[in-house]
């Protein structure tokens, strides 16, 4: 069976669990941004947890489906209609063939995960289907959906209507959103001062943020412990000789926007890292709109640890209720 | 009245650039599919287009400010 397209939304691309094995060759590791919303979506219409599904930020799409599925949609608080008629969020409904499903104005978070019973099949390239735009890979022709476009599916029908991950296992951020770091390797680049006023202050999320990184803007500019740069890394006290980005890490270019690297972010460069949000917490990061109030927390690796193993228990017990 | 929603959130902006007129003015015709606004959001520039046509009232959202989906940006008399 296939999706038609009749109105994309805005940059809403075909996204899984990523493409894993290539970040030391520079390439991303795509994937959705909020994976756990995208593995629960998938739980909900009994597809693997990795299926691909399309991932629409701030604005849904407009879809035909030529066959009948079941199909869920999990993350931002984006009103669900099914030929105009609303549909519940985190829980499985049944699109019938002929019918539309479409959206209204989102009400908080900012990315949406649609999946569809057998999953979106188009290839796989460097084993996933993500798209990775700017890389021109993956998805459809490595690019995001367009009107016109049919996405071919796995045709099954799913388990039906009314499957639900209870209310308490719904991740998304508070207010402010509360994002823990682990410093990390250049953290000694800051002064005592400028490195508490990182987590004193409150910060906002850029309208610059994207797939690749997210910016955040309104707290103090940092202050760097003087020294003699060293050969190779350019005059400006945020640059390094270059060095490894992970997935998370916080660059600060010209120490005054903190930017985290999310999964289309590039895998090294010539920034110095304060330190990574946690992975447990990157997943929210994905549903911040700009202008959201941020606050940065201090963690260390027995906390982070903790932290991913409560995500990954929350997981386990959306697999238990779904079974 | 009808009112022109911001369909996303982001930063919104009355003009296409900084040296610009804006695009509409009090008592100025709007038709359907008019760029009255753009609203700037992941390092792109969406414009924003009126759905319906009629005369141009005024904007309900300021130069430069943030928006949030569903929030009115203009004001156009049917």
């Amino acid at each position: 069976m296939t999706l038609k397209i009749k109105n994309p939304g805005l940059a809403t691309s075909i996204q899984d669990l990523g493409r894993i094995g290539y970040f030391h060759l520079g390439i991303p590791l795509g994937g959705a941004m909020d994976r756990y919303a995208l593995r629960a979506a998938n739980m909900l219409v009994g597809n693997d947890e990795g299926s691909a599904c399309l991932e629409a930020v701030f604005m849904g799409p407009e879809i035909e489906f030529t066959e009948t599925a079941t199909v869920a949609v999990t993350g931002a608080q984006l009103p669900i209609k099914v030929d105009g008629e609303v549909q519940e969020a985190w829980t499985s409904f049944v699109v019938k063939a002929g019918q539309t499903l479409s959206f209204d104005f989102l009400q908080a978070g900012a990315r949406i995960y649609i999946a569809v019973s057998g999953g979106i099949t188009t290839p796989e390239a460097l084993g996933s289907r993500s798209t990775y735009s700017i890389g021109a890979l993956g998805g459809v022709e490595g690019r995001a959906i367009q009107a016109g476009d049919e996405l071919p599916t796995g045709g099954s029908e799913g388990p039906g209507a009314g499957r639900t991950v209870p209310e308490s296992l719904r991740r998304k951020p508070g207010t402010p959103a509360r994002l823990r770091v682990l410093p990390g390797l250049y953290w000694h680049r800051l002064t005592d001062e400028a490195g508490a006023g990182f987590f004193e202050d409150e910060w906002k999320v850029a309208p610059e943020a994207d797939r690749m990184g997210y910016r955040f803007k309104g707290g103090r500019p940092l202050e760097f412990v003087d020294r003699e740069q060293p050969f190779g890394a350019g005059a400006d006290p945020s640059n390094i000789v270059d060095g490894c980005y992970s997935y998370g890490s916080i660059q600060v270019p010209g120490g005054t926007e903190p930017i985290v690297l999310h999964r289309d972010a590039v895998s090294g460069g010539g920034y110095f890292t304060l330190g990574a949000i946690i992975s447990a917490d990157m997943d929210l990061i994905g549903q911040l709109q700009p202008h959201t109030p941020v606050k940065f927390e201090k963690v260390d690796m027995t906390q982070s640890l903790a932290a991913r193993k409560d995500r990954k228990d929350m997981l386990e017990k959306i697999r238990e209720e779904l079974g | 009245m009808a009112q022109v929603l911001s369909p996303l959130p982001g930063t919104f902006y009355v003009k296409p650039s900084p040296e610009a007129d804006q695009f509409k003015s009090s008592g100025d015709a709007v038709a359907v599919g008019d760029t009255i606004g753009l609203i700037e959001v992941m390092k792109t520039f969406i414009e924003i287009k009126s759905e319906v046509a009629g005369t141009f009232t005024a904007y309900a959202a300021e130069d430069g400010t943030p928006v949030q989906a569903g929030e009115a940006l203009a004001e156009v008399a049917e």
